[in-house]
């Protein structure tokens, strides 16, 4: 395949020229990729090095990796923040990730499946509602689902963090389903229609499981964005040892910064790793699901 | 509905439907097909019922709620006492309000096209079939997952501080600005960056864009005569518009709402909640100190109000603009 578009060179060329251009043009490919790729890598290569390095090192130093690197930044880890240990620091962002990958798988399937495969009078009316909520920007909800969730005593629980997600809420997800489901052969639920199943067993018997990409998408999307979310933690815990890893690295920030920083590297580090194994264990399925939301059919 | 191969848009057909789907139901409606309906109405809300809950719940009813809140004083203490129109007054007449639209803004302005045209750059790069197409495609991925983490604005602040490698840098360059994160008026530049780091995801959606532009359309062109920037302005552009159309819009409203990037980066909590000088004092950030530190939920709840105004009408000017140069396919579906 010729280069196409980003060669601006004009492309009347005999067979002879375009070999002559063949090959510094896959070098410059290969060198452009490769200059992307640093500056993409730097700060994960920086954050490594730092890691290992003496708190006063990390930011005055060029070199990425110490000279005689030092675990004391890990082991200093193992003391906790503010008492609390790490560990439990982990489990509640687990808690609350896995929590809010099942509500999305269940709660978003079910209504996709409704707005795919069943035709029912209001249905394009609240598609479009659906939609709307997609572009909605979150802060308006922010304050009184707050003061909502404040008159029902759930500040400090894990309620307000959990409820959206088993109630459908995140418009996205939905929509991923919704196409995927659009595109699945209608012969087969017909067929069973036919033989008499009922809409619940096509959804589960049928639909689900040929739904399985979009619900691995959808599910490590959620993942990962559970992990990362600060602002929903941030407003709705205020005991340190219901802190998920993002509030608890803050705390550390607010703490130490300044006495330890070498430690503070070390954490943000540990607390990226669960995002960083799930990207690299279903990238596939990432990036794909990211291309489709873009396009459809 | 479309083939594998179909190139179609997202934003356009969501809410219309094939509907001739149902071959079985044309000429008058027979009881078995009343009894049918009734039940597949029955069945569609059941199916609904959480999302709708959810809904009534947690979007509407919080939305009508907020929107009685930016007419009252609230402190979340004292029952909400109805104010008229005084925080909106207080609002326009306040200079650090007006200091976090114009930060906000810029920030809009300057880091969303740099970001999209990073990730329509690479795209193309990435487009050509080469080896190791697959891994460079995933390694820029990357950053758009952690990119909105804690962990990722702490490494960001620190590598744009004083001394750190990004000052060290511009120095060999003779430009001795400091670090940008300790500078009011340079702080926003590394949350533009920030972004910009992120370009994966838009391009991904690009990279998909351009797989689905026919080859033989480069192929007539190529006898034609025309150049490769030809190639890009006449076939390459419009044949994606729809994913172009879809980044923008989706990229915008999205960089209205930064909140965490900018909370950490610019220092957090306390006096100074973002950035020296309120550098970093993002719309949202503002939002959060007023409504959070300063209890003022009556107050924050018209900034909310304020915002989602600015981003639909922004969304309104995006879907009116799309016209006149989104190009959908004619019966693509």
């Amino acid at each position: 395949m010729s280069a196409q578009a980003t060669d601006v060179t004009p492309a009347r060329s005999t067979r002879a020229a375009a070999l002559r251009r063949r090959l510094p043009g896959s070098l410059a490919w290969h060198l452009g990729s490769l200059a992307i790729l640093t500056v993409i890598l730097y700060p994960v290569v920086w954050v490594i090095g730092g890691s290992f390095k003496e708190s006063e090192d990390i930011v005055g130093s060029l070199d990425l990796f110490p000279a005689d690197p030092i675990t004391s930044n890990y082991t200093r880890l193992t003391e906790g923040i503010a008492d609390i240990p790490i560990s439990t620091f982990f489990m509640n962002s687990l808690l609350l990730a896995v929590g809010s990958v099942v509500g999305i798988l269940l709660s978003c399937s079910l209504t996709a499946y409704a707005f795919a495969k069943i035709r029912f009078a209001g249905r394009n009316l609240l598609f479009t509602l659906m939609i709307g909520t997609l572009l909605l920007p979150y802060h308006v909800l922010l304050i009184p689902q707050y003061v909502l969730f404040r008159n029902m005593d759930m500040i400090n629980t894990y309620t307000p963090l959990l409820l959206g997600k088993y109630l459908a809420t995140e418009a996205f997800f939905v929509f991923l389903m919704v196409q995927f489901m659009r595109n699945l052969p209608k012969e087969l639920d017909e067929a069973a229609r036919l033989d008499g199943c009922g809409h619940f067993r096509i959804y589960w018997s049928i639909v689900l499981p040929l739904c399985r990409p979009a619900l691995i998408t959808s599910a490590i999307f959620t993942f990962i964005n559970s992990w990362n979310d600060f602002m929903g933690p941030l407003i709705y815990l205020n005991e340190p040892d219901k802190y998920t890893v993002s509030l608890g690295l803050k705390m550390f920030v607010d703490q130490e910064a300044l006495a330890d920083y070498g430690g503070m590297i070390a954490m943000s580090l540990v607390a990226l790793l669960p995002v960083l194994a799930f990207f690299l264990a279903f990238q596939r399925y990432l990036i794909d699901g990211m291309a489709t939301s873009g396009l459809k059919g | 509905m479309g083939s594998a191969v179909t190139h179609a848009p997202a934003m356009e057909d969501l809410t219309r439907d094939s509907e001739p789907r149902h071959g079985l139901a044309k000429p008058r409606p027979s009881a078995a097909l009343k009894r049918r309906r009734r039940r597949d109405n029955l069945a569609g809300y059941l199916f609904m019922s959480p999302w709708i809950a959810g809904f009534l719940l947690l979007t509407a009813g919080p939305m009508a709620a907020s929107l009685y809140f930016a007419f009252t004083d609230y402190n979340l203490f004292d029952a909400p006492r109805w104010i008229g129109l005084d925080n909106f007054s207080e609002m326009f007449g306040d200079p650090r309000w007006r200091h976090s639209v114009r930060v906000t803004l810029w920030y809009v302005v300057v880091g969303t096209p740099i970001k999209l045209i990073a990730a329509l750059g690479v795209a193309l790069l990435l487009a050509q079939k080469r080896r190791g197409q697959a891994f460079y495609r995933a390694a820029f991925y990357a950053p758009s997952l952690i990119g909105a983490s804690v962990s990722v604005a702490i490494v960001w602040k620190a590598i744009f501080s004083d001394d750190a490698v990004v000052d060290r840098t511009q120095k060999l360059f003779g430009i001795d600005v400091g670090g940008w994160t300790g500078d009011p008026d340079m702080i926003i530049y590394s949350l533009v960056a920030l972004t910009v780091w992120q370009f994966g995801a838009p391009m991904v959606i690009f990279l998909a864009g351009l797989k689905q532009v026919p080859r033989e359309l480069y192929e007539a062109a190529d006898v034609d005569g025309a150049g490769k920037l030809r190639q890009f302005w006449n076939i390459t552009l419009p044949m994606i518009s729809p994913v172009l159309f879809f980044n923008v819009l989706l990229e915008t409203i999205h960089s209205f709402q930064i909140f965490s990037s900018a909370y950490i980066v610019g220092g957090g909590a306390g006096g100074n909640a973002c950035g020296p000088a309120d550098g970093s004092m993002v719309y949202t950030c503002y939002l959060y100190v007023q409504g959070f530190e300063n209890s003022r939920m009556g107050l924050a709840s018209a900034m909310a109000w304020m915002l989602l105004v600015a981003v639909a009408l922004v969304t309104a000017v995006l879907f009116w603009s799309q016209k006149r140069w989104v190009h959908y396919e004619e019966g693509g579906r």
